[in-house]
């Protein structure tokens, strides 16, 4: 069975290596400010003892005054997992960064967010619309969006 | 249990055998001499005191309506429904139906099985285009009449009618197999009904 690690094990271990970089760490998630989303991720992946290789999912959570995005993380090396959020802010162009140099695997799924979502990521190669068509007014995800159906 | 010689167990040796064999198809060839008649023979003579007079419309419609080919364009689950009722329990080769047509060109029937997205409402849309007339449309399931359970969703046709021109609807989510017999018992009674000098259908 995975073991979840606790997000405020991790805190402690990131605090020191990036100083006012966790917003919040409870037993379930890791709360990270966005600008350190991409050296939050790397340190995830490539410290000896976490091993993040492997990017369950991405998914976005709408809380009408922030867009929150969630990384759901696993290692297969150690058989354990974490949550990581990160917040963007504005409901016109939300931005964070992309993780797909770290995680191959996050380059649908940030289009899916994009798409449907209407988050915008830095540093993905081909943001657009994956499954719905080019034109698509609106982003369907968002609490506030009407179909007009 | 003694193992003897397993030769001796047979009553004939293997010489008698072969006589055996030989007799057999000796006898055979002796009754063999002439070809046998073919059976359907008196067909010829009782087919000149049978002519069927007919019009051409009920010679048609019994034709086409007889073999309905179905196109393979089932893009939801009410697909499965559609397979149960094409396997043996439920058995539409009763109505000439059972062969489902890879190529649209192949079809004349469309059975709308399933959810329509607006993404994929062009490739319907051209499925039925390329389908040879004269063709029909069973809008199966509630989704194909009104979008269904995701009616006002963004991405949702609401009916398969705003696409494509539908002859018989199919109610249910999905629909028993007993329900689509039905529709394409409905379907042949419209067929029935057409006649070769009305013109074909408004796209």
């Amino acid at each position: 069975m995975t073991v979840t690690l606790s997000g405020k094990e991790i805190a402690g271990q990131l605090e020191e290596q990036f100083p006012e970089s966790i917003v919040e760490s409870c037993p379930d998630s890791l709360l990270v400010k966005s600008e350190f989303l991409l050296p939050v991720a790397t340190f995830l992946k490539t410290t000896p003892g976490l091993d993040f290789g492997y990017l369950t999912s991405i998914t976005a959570v709408d809380y009408y005054d922030y867009f929150e995005v969630v990384y759901q993380l696993t290692s297969m090396k150690h058989n354990h997992s974490l949550v990581l959020k990160t917040r963007c802010y504005g409901r016109d162009n939300p931005t964070v960064t992309s993780v797909i140099g770290l995680w191959r695997g996050a380059e649908f799924q940030e289009r899916e967010i994009y798409d449907l979502m209407g988050i915008s990521f830095n540093g993905h190669p081909h943001l657009k619309h994956i499954f719905l068509w080019e034109s698509f007014q609106g982003h369907p995800l968002r609490k506030d969006y009407h179909s007009g159906a | 249990m003694e193992i003897g010689n397993i030769g001796e167990k047979y009553v004939y040796s293997e010489t008698e055998l072969d006589r055996a064999e030989g007799e057999a198809i000796e006898s055979l060839k002796a009754h063999s001499q002439q070809p046998i008649p073919d059976p359907d023979r008196w067909l010829d003579e009782e087919l000149r005191h049978n002519v069927l007079l007919t019009s051409v419309d009920a010679m048609l419609n019994w034709a086409r309506r007889s073999s309905l080919w179905t196109v393979l364009a089932f893009p939801a689950c009410c697909a499965f429904e559609l397979i149960a009722t094409a396997a043996s329990r439920y058995d539409i080769s009763r109505f000439g139906m059972e062969i489902l047509r890879a190529s649209p060109r192949q079809a004349d029937l469309m059975i709308t099985a399933g959810t329509l997205t607006w993404k994929m409402a062009p490739q319907i849309r051209r499925i039925y285009d390329q389908m040879a007339e004269p063709k029909w449309v069973i809008a199966m399931g509630a989704c194909a009449i009104s979008g269904g359970i995701f009616s006002g969703s963004y991405s949702v046709v609401p009916g398969y009618n705003r696409i494509i021109p539908v002859d018989v609807y199919v109610p249910g989510c999905p629909p028993r197999p007993e329900a689509l017999l039905y529709g394409i018992k409905m379907l042949h009674d419209k067929i029935s009904k057409r006649s070769i000098v009305e013109k074909s259908k408004q796209k």
